[in-house]
């Protein structure tokens, strides 16, 4: 069994999902169901804080390009953080740095959207 | 383990659920390690495995799950070869055009990155199509 767990928490305006253990085909449903239940709460800002994840395949990526384009239209975005090198390796042979923000830590991800809200 | 002889056989059969995939990633990643691969390298062979796998699962077992796949690692000569056998629907990797990354994450097209990855992780990625209507894919790694 791949051991896996996601946790959401509020930050303000922000949602910040926790990743945790290995997100694969077998468990990234259970990231998609977070992401729904942000998507029913009208919740778009999301961080996704990576700093307990060891090991992502290409299905946990694409749970974050199925659901990137519905957060920015409505003025929100899915940002991340907190990533080991093993991980960010993964996202950026598929090129995700080229459309998504990443951050060293949490808090720099989290003002990056109270930044855009002021403007 | 320091086990580095050479011809090293190792063969893994489990049926076709997403849930076995952290058992198969264990299992190449043992098989990897007593290779002689660093961590890192060790890291990528399961990642192409769990790639691979998965696109069975997916696409040539349509998430049935008491289907078949077969894992067949050898060791030889500084070259670990590791091939995965299904016996469902065959798969045509020619159809599945190389992505233009760019492109593919505004059409949100999500398939077709696992084909992807496997060739940046490995240095060799071949599908053929055996008798009694199998399939299977080889992944090549060399111990540099």
């Amino acid at each position: 069994m791949a051991d896996f767990n996601v946790n959401v928490r509020g930050v303000g305006s922000v949602s910040v999902i926790d990743v945790k253990g290995y997100l694969d085909a077998h468990t990234a449903p259970q990231l998609e169901n977070a992401f729904n239940q942000l998507i029913d709460g009208s919740k778009y800002k999301v961080v996704v804080n990576f700093n307990d994840l060891s090991y992502i395949s290409s299905a946990g990526l694409g749970v974050f390009m199925a659901y990137v384009e519905t957060m920015r239209e409505n003025k929100g975005d899915i940002k991340f953080s907190n990533m080991q090198d093993g991980v960010y390796n993964i996202f950026d042979l598929l090129g995700f740095p080229m459309l998504y923000e990443f951050y060293k830590n949490e808090n720099e991800a989290i003002e990056k959207f109270k930044e855009s809200i002021s403007k | 383990m320091t086990s580095k002889t050479n011809n090293i056989n190792k063969e893994l059969t489990v049926k076709s659920t997403t849930n076995n995939l952290a058992i198969i990633r264990e299992f190449v990643e043992n098989v990897a390690r007593e290779s002689g691969f660093s961590k890192e390298i060790v890291s990528k062979i399961s990642l192409a495995v769990d790639e691979a796998c998965t696109n069975v699962i997916k696409h040539a077992y349509k998430f049935s799950p008491d289907r078949e796949i077969k894992i067949l690692t050898q060791f030889n000569d500084s070259k670990l070869t590791i091939r995965i056998t299904d016996s469902g629907d065959k798969f045509d990797p020619n159809l599945i055009p190389e992505p233009n990354l760019k492109e593919y994450h505004k059409q949100k097209k999500v398939g077709g990155l696992g084909m992807f990855l496997m060739k940046k992780l490995m240095d060799e990625v071949q599908y053929h199509t055996l008798s009694g209507n199998q399939n299977q894919v080889v992944l090549v790694k060399y111990l540099a």
